[in-house]
């Protein structure tokens, strides 16, 4: 078995060492960057949602401030984002290579896309419930935390889930220019090297661990519906 | 008691003004039920939301659960020194009135119990307290055993019932409902309907009953205020609006939640029903109040010999006094006829002549 996989895949094997790194940076850079761009975007995702007319306290120069900034990063491609980011994150980070280097537009090119993915699921809260809420005198604090956050979470599971999978697509790309990562192992080996084998298992993998990410996704937010995620002792 | 002086509130929708509410002064009395009725874009949800403060009326003054509060441009001044009203203020008077809706509203991820708990949390009492009151809560309304289920596991009455007992979580005196039972089935309509005449019993509770059916406004309502296009139309006790509306949306009202009002269809599709020979008289009689007792028929038609045949007839309750009407068609010689009617006139029959033969 281990002969007939050595001979199909000669390159694998010869270049596993890097190949396990690569996958451990892409999945560092992953986490790194989801963890800061999921906590930014949700906070933006709330802000416009907060703010926007008819929301829980309107503020038309705040709302169009996000928005416009969202939509200006949105329309720059990643690649070109990449570049065109290098000054700031050298300024930032010291550095604009490696995993550091790859941090600063990550969160860059995810966050706009988070953002408007929250502000969907937020939006997706029935304002009947909203106002039910204040009629009971809570706060904007309230309204935010007990009402709209709280009943989005299966919105929120789902939208974060494909965030999560177009992360993984950004990280590759960020391998382009130099941030490791199985972006770079692919580019590197599989094209420059012309090892196809590098190529196939790169794609496999990747496929294994999209598909795993969307089935728990997936299952944690038919979890969450119409039903706490976890059951908490009554009255906690 | 609630006081609303000169209420107005007005939107603009993208171009245009709306005036949802415009000069509307009316009394609530506590403890009493008070029905407001009107079509959908009368105004009627938009005046109660602005009793606890959900919309900010753009002028006028309301005295509510002893504060007194007074509106300008856009903003909220309490007290007879009017001093401009904070977020606070506005959330502790939402507090102490209690507020239910079409569509429940409920958090679909929290249990009936969460659900129940929602007023009470954070409001400085202890975890046993807010537990003790919940229970309490569950059974005025009597759901005890549904403590743990979700809002997608009860039926649309049920719902009603967990909403209203979120509503009265804090003890209000004052309770808003807003088209409470538009989304429910009659036996559901029924049974929250009979729930808030006995919360309004047992508990004193005022409730402001916002509805589009005459029918509701019968089952429990004390008084009524009819609305259209933003103003109060009319205002009275129940019975006497039924027995002598004044105004034509009143009227029409009225005339939905009769059984008789079918007598138009029959009118106009000249129905061999209402077929009135030569010399007949279709007439709408009308017994209010003492006469609703009498035999006055089989006397009519004993003394002065006239035939009565009923077409359509109806008796209706209202707050222990009966409403009777019937439709019939009478016959037997125009002397005869006349002579009957002035009877029934006399002892405060009202009679309408539909169609004469």
């Amino acid at each position: 078995m281990a002969d007939w996989l050595k001979q199909l895949l000669p390159n694998v094997f010869t270049y596993q060492a890097r190949f396990v790194t690569s996958l451990q940076q892409t999945l560092e850079m992953m986490l790194r960057s989801a963890v800061l761009a999921f906590s930014i975007g949700l906070a933006l995702g709330i802000v416009l949602t907060v703010t926007r007319r008819g929301g829980i306290r309107p503020n038309a120069v705040v709302y169009r401030l996000v928005d416009t900034l969202i939509n200006i990063f949105r329309s720059i491609p990643f690649i070109i984002l990449l570049i065109f980011l290098i000054p700031f994150t050298r300024a930032l980070t010291g550095t604009a290579i490696g995993i550091k280097g790859a941090l600063v537009p990550l969160v860059f090119g995810c966050v706009p896309f988070y953002t408007r993915q929250v502000e969907a699921a937020l939006a997706g809260v029935d304002p009947g419930k909203v106002e039910a809420a204040r009629a009971m005198g809570s706060g904007t604090l309230g309204l935010i935390f007990r009402v709209y956050l709280h009943e989005a979470v299966p919105d929120l599971i789902r939208v974060t889930t494909i965030t999560l999978i177009s992360l993984i697509g950004l990280t590759t790309m960020a391998g382009a220019v130099g941030a490791g990562g199985i972006g770079s192992f692919a580019i590197n080996y599989g094209q420059n090297q012309n090892y196809q084998d590098i190529v196939a298992v790169c794609v496999i993998i990747l496929l294994v661990f999209v598909s795993a990410l969307q089935l728990s996704g997936n299952a944690l937010a038919r979890r969450a519906t119409n039903r706490a995620l976890f059951r908490r002792a009554r009255g906690g | 008691m609630i006081e609303i002086r000169h209420l107005s509130k007005s939107f603009t929708l993208k171009d245009s003004r709306v005036d949802a509410v415009r000069d509307v002064s009316l009394s609530i009395e506590e403890g009493e039920i008070f029905g407001v009725i009107g079509n959908s874009g009368a105004g009627k949800s938009t005046l109660v939301r602005c009793l606890n403060l959900l919309e900010t009326p753009d002028e006028g003054e309301i005295v509510i659960e002893g504060r007194m509060l007074s509106f300008r441009d856009g903003s909220v001044f309490s007290g007879e020194d009017k001093k401009p009203t904070g977020e606070k203020e506005k959330a502790a008077l939402r507090r102490s009135v209690g507020m239910i809706f079409q569509h429940f509203n409920l958090l679909d991820r929290s249990t009936v119990y969460d659900n129940i708990a929602y007023p009470l949390r954070y409001t400085g009492l202890k975890k046993e307290e807010i537990d003790a009151r919940v229970r309490e809560l569950l059974e005025l309304v009597s759901l005890t055993d549904k403590i743990d289920a979700y809002p997608s596991q009860l039926s649309g009455g049920q719902k009603q019932r967990v909403a209203i007992a979120r509503a009265l979580a804090n003890r209000p005196k004052i309770l808003l409902s807003d088209e409470a039972t538009s989304a429910l089935d009659p036996d559901a309509t029924e049974s929250i309907l009979r729930l808030l005449r006995d919360l309004n019993r047992r508990l004193g509770l005022t409730v402001v009953l916002i509805t589009h059916e005459m029918a509701v406004i019968k089952a429990v309502a004390q008084r009524v205020a009819v609305m259209e296009n933003g103003k109060v139309v009319e205002t009275g006790d129940v019975y006497d609006i039924f027995t002598v509306p004044q105004e034509d949306i009143t009227k029409r009202f009225i005339a939905s939640a009769s059984p008789l009002s079918k007598i138009d269809k029959l009118i106009a599709e000249n129905s061999p029903t209402v077929h009135t020979g030569p010399g007949e008289l279709l007439v709408r009689l009308s017994f209010r109040g003492k006469c609703a007792g009498e035999a006055a028929i089989s006397k009519i038609s004993r003394d002065e010999g006239v035939a009565v045949n009923l077409v359509l007839a109806n008796m209706e309750e209202l707050q222990g006094r009966s409403l009777g009407e019937l439709i019939a068609v009478v016959s037997g010689g125009e002397k005869n006829i006349e002579n009957a009617l002035n009877y029934l006139k006399e002892i405060n029959v009202k009679v309408e002549v539909l169609r004469r033969g």
